[in-house]
């Protein structure tokens, strides 16, 4: 059993969100650098568990990145994982991605291949349903819970208004979310033994973009809070009512 | 021609599609083109009704294996049809089902994509579409270089344009794959309008000290017609259940108006609710951030402010 755990490297939840050269690149100016949450807490945690249930279980790691992505994958290493590959490409185009990691995938003939449910930085949420176009093969998205039996997977998924269980053989891509795993904190002898597991670093292959950021903007800050009375909702409801016209 | 992927739930068409069906049909107007739904198995609803939000044309793969959502055999098929068709956009909605299928899609048809999109493209020169990035904190202007486009947009970003056409249904014949994913199970929780459609949301947080404060909280919830929603400490803490929790890492939203009580308004939270038209701030604490990010605040006790706040709902309502 072979899994592939797609990681991504994001800001921190807290970096502050300004851009430079004429709004058309991230200002990386002090920003500390993370696994994306969904990758790290769900994706790579349920892998981890996975192995913990049966050891013969192979995890490897892929991102698609420069070198500055090498300590996000040394602290993945460190959570578990047994080898992971880099491969040399910085893009923001999600296809660009996709494509890169289904090469390594195609290579690898991995069982399961987890994503997260998106990414926080670029929030494109694309990379597992391409991968399932690339690979023809299946694809379940927004992944709460995955029991695996032999060679096929239970999963639940979030639907609108509810859930959802369905089933499915292997090989197959899964997006994870909340409830996947809980989140674990890397030990000593996790981070020890990253240092010494294989990181292989791959040229890129895939150069042509299928789309460009030409800008970033920033949302118009608030006017202004209005504060109303706490003694006095009545006129709350009125400024809901006619103000702002939402009830 | 613009193409809308009309995504149904248990043979009934979601509501995110009728606002994809709106944002399509004026994309179509600014192109100079018409817009077209496409609809993947068998519905109860009237097609020809989607008229009113803009399709002149409604396609129909009427084969009832289709109204089990399948993410390999759905792309297959309205790539089939987007080619078929002679599609040069296609429109999805960014919910569960678009965001599973839009980008497979996208490959398919060799198309670039622009997920979460929350304006009209700019086609003055070029195809640039604007999407949310850094979960609601920015945004993104996309140049798609590749002649077809797909373009899924964020639910409560355009809304539903309402006009009175009606439209065609057509037949299309395309082979269906068989699907080889097995749907053992569907739960869902009655009554309750789920998060990303509701156009109210009271939402609590560790303020409200415990679940069985929640009470005031469902209250006010019921007095507006609300869906319920919580800060993830709540989640984590089993005081709510987990698909109620709102931020980066939960889920993001947009009603017209999102009510905080005892939430502090860290950073993450935000990141889910800054979308958000209107925000009301219930807190005790003058200093908490979420002032910052209001438009109608409240320092006060939730649990005086909360059961006052319904009183007043209630008493309009009833025009007392
Ligand atoms: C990587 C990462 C991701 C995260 N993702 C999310 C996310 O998706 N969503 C999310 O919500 N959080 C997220 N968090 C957590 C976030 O940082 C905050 O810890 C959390 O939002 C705080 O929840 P809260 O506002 O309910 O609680 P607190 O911060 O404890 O705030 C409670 C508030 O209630 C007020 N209060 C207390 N008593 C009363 C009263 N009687 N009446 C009125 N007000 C009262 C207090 O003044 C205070 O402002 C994330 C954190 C990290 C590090």
């Amino acid at each position: 059993m072979k899994i592939l755990v797609c990681i991504s490297k994001t800001p921190d939840t807290t970096a502050k969100i300004a851009f430079v050269e004429g709004n058309t690149k991230f200002d990386e100016t002090g920003v500390q650098w993370i696994i994306n949450p969904y990758d790290e807490w769900y994706s790579l945690v349920k892998a981890i568990e996975l192995k913990e249930k049966d050891p013969s279980v192979i995890i490897h790691l892929v991102t698609v990145g420069g070198a500055d992505t090498e300590p996000i994958i040394r602290k993945a290493l460190a959570l578990g994982g047994d080898e992971a590959i880099r491969i040399n490409n910085v893009t923001n185009d999600s296809l660009t991605v996709a494509q890169e990691i289904s090469s390594i995938a195609k290579e690898g003939a991995y069982d399961l291949i987890f994503t997260g449910k998106e990414t926080i930085d670029y929030n494109s949420a694309s990379i597992g349903s391409m991968l399932c176009a690339l690979l023809d093969i299946n694809f379940i998205s927004a992944a709460t819970k995955l029991d695996l039996n032999g060679n096929t997977i239970s999963v639940t998924r979030e639907i609108e208004g509810g859930e959802e269980i369905s089933e499915t053989n292997l090989p197959a891509i899964v997006s994870c979310q909340k409830g996947m795993a809980e989140q674990r904190i890397p030990n000593m002898r996790g981070i020890m033994a990253a240092r010494t597991k294989p990181l292989k670093v791959l040229e890129a292959t895939v150069t042509q973009a299928t789309t460009n950021i030409k800008q970033f903007s920033l949302p118009p800050t608030k006017s202004g809070v209005k504060l109303v009375d706490p003694a006095n909702m009545d006129e709350l409801v009125r400024l809901l009512k006619e103000e702002a016209k939402v009830i | 021609m613009v193409l809308i992927y009309i995504d149904q739930d248990n043979q009934e068409i979601k509501k995110a599609s009728l606002e994809a069906i709106s944002y399509g049909s004026a994309l179509a107007k600014q192109l100079g083109t018409s817009a077209e739904g496409l609809v993947l198995g068998t519905v109860h609803d009237d097609l020809t009704t989607l008229g009113k939000y803009g399709a002149s044309k409604v396609h129909q793969i009427n084969n009832a294996s289709l109204n089990h959502f399948d993410a390999r055999t759905n792309s297959n098929v309205i790539a089939e049809a987007a080619k078929k068709l002679g599609a040069t956009v296609l429109i999805f909605a960014h919910n569960i089902n678009g965001k599973a299928v839009a980008p497979a899609v996208s490959v398919k048809l060799n198309a670039g994509i622009v997920t979460g999109a929350c304006q009209l493209p700019n086609t003055d020169t070029g195809f640039v579409v604007t999407k949310t990035v850094f979960s609601g904190k920015a945004f993104a202007s996309i140049q798609i270089e590749t002649p077809i486009k797909v373009i899924s947009i964020n639910q409560n970003s355009f809304g539903e344009v309402v006009g009175d056409g009606v439209a065609v249904i057509e037949n299309l014949a395309i082979d269906v794959p068989t699907s080889t994913l097995k749907i053992t199970s569907v739960n869902k929780i009655e009554g309750e309008i789920p998060l990303t459609e509701a156009s109210l949301v009271v939402s609590g947080g560790r303020g409200l000290k415990g679940p069985e404060n929640w009470g005031i909280l469902l209250d006010l919830a019921k007095a507006l017609g609300a869906s319920t929603a919580c800060s993830r400490p709540v989640s984590d803490s089993d005081w709510r259940p987990h698909h109620e929790h709102v931020g980066q890492t939960g889920i993001q939203i947009a009603p017209n108006l999102y009510i905080a009580i005892g939430i502090s308004g860290a950073i993450q939270h935000l990141a889910g609710v800054n979308r958000s038209k209107t925000i009301v701030v219930i807190n005790k604490d003058p200093e908490a951030p979420f002032f910052k990010a209001a438009d109608y605040g409240v320092i006060g006790d939730a649990f005086d402010v909360v059961p006052a706040l319904t009183a007043s709902i209630l008493k309009a309502k009833h025009g007392a």
